[in-house]
């Protein structure tokens, strides 16, 4: 083989395609409940200084990143051999994505 | 798909996500607390504390309230999204053909992932025109006219 012919598509199971994008759909909100979080309630404003020159936003992210991680992991592990209805999932992690962009505006962020 | 076209889009989206949480780690944990500094008690020239200088005029006020504020969160989504598009596409591989729901589903978070880095770069451009980062004593990154 080259690297110049058309390959042969195989029927993999969609399982850890769901895992992956509604664990980023999960952190990607998570990003922004945590940030209204922090930003209305002084103790998980404390409780987020992970790393204080950077203030809060380092616990909101680190805690992001390992909840993602985490999800992604469980969920992997769960659906690693399955075929799953994709368009249910796939609307709660499109959904959870734009509340995200939506909840890091700080207009929209000031209505709480 | 061919085998080179498909090993380039994989190390294309591999490296984006690569350089995706370079940027988000040296803004948030090298630049953001140079941005953040918090000036000594009578200080009256604060050009080295940039989010000080944003917040003494009502006239810059909304660059921090707005555009950091969005800015410094929004950013985050585009290592997670560009991760996630690597981590599927390296999988998946030309069978995402097979896939067109994961297929859309992945590249939405692609084009999401592209319109906040967007913003991200956008206001950081312009909060750097307005007040300018300056790094400290030691490292002078963006230098500063005023």
């Amino acid at each position: 083989m080259n690297g110049r012919e058309e390959l042969p598509v195989m029927d993999l199971p969609n399982g850890p395609g769901a895992a992956a994008v509604l664990s980023a759909g999960i952190g990607c909100s998570l990003v922004a409940v945590l940030a209204i979080a922090a930003d209305k309630s002084s103790v998980i404003k404390y409780l987020m200084n992970f790393y204080p020159p950077t203030g809060p936003l380092s616990g909101v992210t680190t805690t992001t990143i390992v909840v993602w991680l985490i999800c992604w992991f469980a969920l992997q592990c769960l659906w690693r051999k399955r075929n799953l209805p994709l368009a249910r999932i796939r609307a709660i992690a499109v959904g959870l994505l734009i509340v995200s962009v939506l909840l890091t505006f700080p207009p929209i962020v000031d209505l709480f | 798909m061919k085998e080179l076209d498909e090993n380039f889009l994989r190390l294309w989206l591999i490296a984006m996500a690569a350089l995706a949480w370079l940027a988000v780690l040296s803004g948030t944990y090298i630049v953001y607390p140079w941005y953040r500094a918090v000036p000594p008690t009578g200080a009256v020239n604060l050009s080295a504390f940039p989010q000080r200088l944003l917040l003494s005029s009502p006239a810059t006020r909304g660059w921090h309230a707005i555009g950091m504020e969005w800015k410094e969160h929004v950013a985050w989504l585009v290592p997670i999204s560009i991760t996630m598009a690597a981590v599927v596409f390296s999988r998946y591989r030309r069978n995402l053909k097979n896939k067109p729901e994961l297929r859309a589903t992945v590249l939405t978070f692609i084009l999401v992932s592209f319109f906040t880095a967007g913003i991200a770069g956008f206001f950081g451009a312009l909060l750097n025109k307005h007040a300018p980062v300056d790094g400290g004593a030691a490292v002078r990154i963006i230098g500063g006219t005023q």
